[in-house]
């Protein structure tokens, strides 16, 4: 008894959900934040994600909450970095990641927010920044 | 943030000096953030998706640097605000052929007083007006630099954020 071939008809040219071809992916976007499209509170595009938690602590978790932190356990990742790199609209990152970081899961840093009025970055965070880029 | 009409070279800005390749997020603009002018000519659609490309520089253990190129069409100011909150500053990348296409984004970073730079990205090597006729055009203050750059080129890349964030410290300091 022969299986028949798995059908190469139009699955035989088939491209990942995510590829830039137009294909819209299967689950929409704020299903996977319960519909909600503000984050509890307001987090920075470039605001870092970090996490130290343990893979334990993942089980249970939504899958996209566990995403994020295993992304977010190598190296901090800014709220763009989860967006893109897990392929879900920022507004999707955002409240996602301020859900983690209520649960307490990750933690988050908004350096350029602190402090002053207007989230303008102060003079010391300017001359860091001019050293960093001298010595690139 | 890296600013400037479309097809300037913010993506090519971007990722020639930065340690990754630009990844690209996307935003949902829906109607609440559109405002009313700009539905009119969406035909009663009520989402948009703006994409933005980035880079990433990391200038020390606990210090990482953001390029975010805006998005190309100039209306979604609303993506704008929410990248100038926090911004050290814009660089304005401005094709000489093409002087119109930046004004939108001098106007916005003159507005909102965030510091920019003006960029002349020379295509092809050619630099076809000096910077002082491009600051006449422009009419720019004499405080906004107006430099060259090849946005290919990691080491003006470079060049063009050390002016940016050197401009910005004077800002602040004077």
């Amino acid at each position: 008894m022969t299986t028949p071939p798995a059908s190469q008809g139009s699955y035989g040219t088939h491209h990942g959900p995510y590829d830039d071809d137009g294909d819209q992916p299967l689950v929409r976007p704020y299903a996977m934040t319960g519909g909600r499209t503000r984050p509890r509170y307001q987090l920075a595009i470039e605001a870092l994600v970090s996490t130290s938690v343990e893979p334990v602590q993942l089980q249970g978790l939504l899958p996209e909450h566990q995403r994020i932190c295993q992304l977010c356990m190598a190296e901090v990742k800014s709220v763009a970095e989860v967006s893109a790199l897990l392929a879900m609209p920022l507004g999707v990152a955002r409240i996602l990641v301020a859900d983690l970081a209520e649960a307490g899961l990750v933690a988050i840093h908004q350096p350029g927010h602190e402090g002053e009025p207007g989230g303008q970055p102060d003079v010391t965070l300017l001359e860091r920044v001019l050293s960093g880029l001298r010595k690139l | 943030m890296v600013a400037g009409g479309f097809g300037v070279g913010k993506t090519t800005f971007v990722g020639a000096v930065s340690e990754i390749n630009p990844l690209r997020t996307e935003a949902v603009m829906t109607s609440a953030s559109a405002g009313i002018d700009d539905l009119t000519h969406t035909g009663g659609k009520t989402t948009t998706t703006v994409a933005m490309d980035f880079g990433r520089i990391t200038l020390d253990q606990d210090l990482i640097l953001y390029l975010f190129g805006t998005p190309g069409q100039d209306r979604f100011w609303f993506m704008w605000d929410d990248l100038v909150r926090g911004a050290i500053g814009a660089v304005v990348l401005v094709d000489t052929r093409r002087l119109a296409d930046c004004f939108p984004a001098v106007d916005y970073f003159e507005n909102s007083g965030l510091p920019f730079v003006i960029a002349l990205n020379g295509f092809d090597g050619h630099q076809p007006y000096s910077p002082e006729e491009v600051r006449e055009a422009l009419q720019i203050g004499p405080d906004a630099p107006i430099i060259t750059t090849d946005a290919r080129h990691r080491s003006d890349a470079k060049s063009a954020l050390i002016t940016l964030v050197e401009h910005a410290l004077m800002a602040r300091l004077g």
